[in-house]
């Protein structure tokens, strides 16, 4: 196609790098990451100075893995609009199917996993679906399948084991292997958990599916303007359970790899953790209405969560302020994202 | 209300003359009810290609109903709708947009958090690559989107830009483009100008009139005379469910489109009220 001149509005100024940059949803959560950082590496270098060493990097980055795992996919979902409030009894309920299955009924371990992962994403599609087919807010959905199987998950082992806890899997046939695949350590004599590697992976491969597929754009569409999208043809259903049903299997991983890991899982596991992976997604830069957001910043928002419960141990602090450090942290965050974002965005008409 | 009196009346090439062509798009006694409420009134209209169509009316005249019969949200109760003379029947909109007949809706057409060149294609993504390995064709995507933009007259610095950052005008373009570029045939407006200035409203009225250059056949639906009779080639003028007038672009002065809309006498009586209150 030939070249057609047209002359460019005067008014407007080009891009500059900076507003590029300050568009990136994860540039607030990165700031604070950094910060969050120097600080706990300046409050523990008077006292042991691991914070900053391999060794310490290898123990907060394991405690955010088992948040990363879970809060990409709950990021997704946030930006196509929707929360999961049932993301962390899910991770309890699945450690418990697995163990169950293996210890109650015989089942060997990989078919077990298979069971449970496919469990996993039917609980999904019942959530996407019932959101759906009922067009109430997520919000309540999710909440309502939070409660059912967290009854569910306390009567259900009681009932088999005659305890709140599943435990021996580690007799199970298949058990080292799949501790090999979910729960092993790398790197002598720093030992990093695999749980690290799923996380960095998962990260990966969100953040491409987010941005270089057709998925990915639709995505951004059905929370951006769900009307808007199916006017384009987006299949907006589709979209949105698939959604859940990626989150629900995310949180049967972190389940899987919390069994293998500690041989046995209690009922209750898991459970307060669905605002764990909503607060690692909010701060890292995903709007709570949809639209906007990204893997990279839930990752980002994960690592400060890991680096705040390992570094307030190290640097010697109560770790009962954890949890007031956090809703500083969210609240600061939100903040700043959202004036970065109003700045990106610039004077709107 | 707008007007364009500064504006001179542009001399549009003249459309195919009646009769020569078959219409893209045709109503017969098209009645629709809702219930008992009687919503549209035996209504025969075509819209020919290359040529742009002006449904007017005001609030309530039915122009809404009329819209979702063309691109296929519902079904004439009575009569029949025609696509390039064949009586056709869509189940969805999916079904007229197959046909090639796009609708843009006034503010359901664009995701604002969205990049320029992501809504431009968006439900149309190219692809390259192999299962699983097939991922959005970004360069491809951009250049095209660029590329037809500029076709329609329109500069967009930076495609990676929200839609949302963009003017009402503008955005109107996006969405229009985008219809153009997938293969419409027909492109039906859905009051593209209401919410503009006069200005941004003379863009996206540009706009139209390239799609008419392309060939489309341009159904513009407005209840502002002044915007129609600009662009216009056939007037349809809806009152109360019924069609009330049919002009053509020849024998119709503006004035006399405004007059129709708002029913000469009454407009009159309403100056005559208006001065007698004191002005």
């Amino acid at each position: 196609m030939a070249e057609v001149s047209v002359q460019a509005d005067e008014r407007l100024l080009t891009t500059s790098r900076l507003t590029r940059l300050l568009r990136r949803p994860e540039l607030g959560a990165l700031m604070g990451a950094i910060v969050i950082y120097i600080m706990f590496a300046t409050a523990d270098s008077t006292r042991n100075g691991v914070f900053i060493t391999i060794t310490g990097t290898a123990r907060w980055t394991d405690y955010a893995s088992g948040v990363g795992i879970v809060a990409v996919p709950v990021a997704l979902l946030m930006i196509a609009g929707e929360f999961d409030l049932s993301s962390g009894v899910m991770v309890g309920t699945s450690g418990l199917l697995c163990g169950l299955l293996t210890t109650e009924y015989g089942i060997p371990m990989w078919p077990a996993i298979a069971l449970t992962f496919a469990f996993a994403a039917g609980i999904g599609l019942i959530n996407g679906w019932l959101v759906m087919l009922t067009g109430l807010p997520s919000f309540i959905v999710t909440l309502a399948m939070f409660f059912s199987l967290r009854g569910i998950n306390l009567g259900v082992t009681k009932a088999l084991t005659d305890t709140v806890r599943v435990a021996g899997v580690d007799d199970v046939d298949g058990f080292d292997s799949a501790a090999k695949v979910f729960a092993t350590t790398l790197w002598e004599p720093y030992n990093y958990r695999i749980s690290v590697v799923w996380w960095i992976g998962i990260t990966i491969v969100a953040t491409i599916v987010l941005t270089k597929t057709r998925f990915g754009n639709w995505i951004y569409a059905v929370g951006g303007d769900a009307n808007a999208a199916r006017n384009a043809g987006v299949p907006v259903r589709r979209t949105k359970i698939t959604l859940f049903m990626m989150t629900s299997m995310s949180a049967a991983l972190v389940g899987i790899i919390s069994l293998t890991r500690l041989h046995s899982m209690q009922a209750g596991q898991g459970i307060g953790d669905e605002f764990t992976f909503i607060i690692a997604a909010v701060v890292g830069g995903c709007l709570l209405t949809g639209g906007f957001g990204s893997a990279i910043g839930a990752s980002i928002g994960a690592s400060i969560i890991g680096m705040a419960f390992i570094g307030i141990s190290y640097a010697g602090w109560n770790t009962d302020w954890t949890w007031l450090f956090l809703g500083v942290i969210l609240f600061v965050a939100v903040l700043v994202n959202t004036l970065i974002s109003k700045r990106a965005a610039g004077a709107k008409r | 209300m707008t007007t364009f009196d500064e504006i001179p009346e542009p001399d549009l090439p003249p459309p195919p003359a009646a009769g020569t062509v078959v219409p893209a798009l045709q109503l017969r006694n098209v009645t629709k009810y809702f219930g008992s409420v009687l919503a549209l009134r035996d209504i025969s209209l075509h819209v020919d290609p290359g040529t742009v169509t002006c449904v007017l009316g005001d609030n309530g005249a039915g122009k809404s109903t009329l819209i979702k019969i063309l691109s296929g949200v519902h079904q004439p109760s009575e009569g029949d709708l025609l696509v390039n003379g064949e009586p056709t029947s869509f189940g969805s909109p999916r079904a007229a947009l197959g046909a090639g007949i796009a609708t843009v809706f006034q503010d359901l057409a664009t995701v604002p958090l969205m990049s320029v060149w992501r809504n431009f294609f968006l439900g149309n993504e190219p692809r390259r690559g192999v299962w699983p390995l097939r991922f959005l064709d970004t360069r491809t995507a951009k250049r095209t989107c660029r590329e037809e933009l500029l076709a329609m007259g329109i500069d967009i610095r930076d495609l990676e830009q929200p839609v949302g950052t963009l003017s009402g005008g503008e955005r109107q373009a996006v969405a229009i483009s985008r219809a153009v570029y997938f293969g419409a045939k027909v492109l039906i407006l859905d009051e593209p100008t209401s919410a503009l200035g006069v200005r941004q409203s003379g863009v996206v009225l540009k706009y139209i009139l390239q799609a008419r250059e392309r060939g489309i056949a341009v159904v513009f639906i407005t209840h502002n005379p002044h915007h129609a009779h600009l662009v216009g080639d056939r007037f349809y003028l809806l009152n109360r469910g019924q069609m009330t007038h049919e002009f053509e672009r020849a024998t119709v002065s503006r004035e006399d489109l405004v007059k129709a809309m708002s029913g000469g006498a009454e407009l009159e009586a309403l100056a005559h009220e208006l001065e007698g209150s004191g002005r």
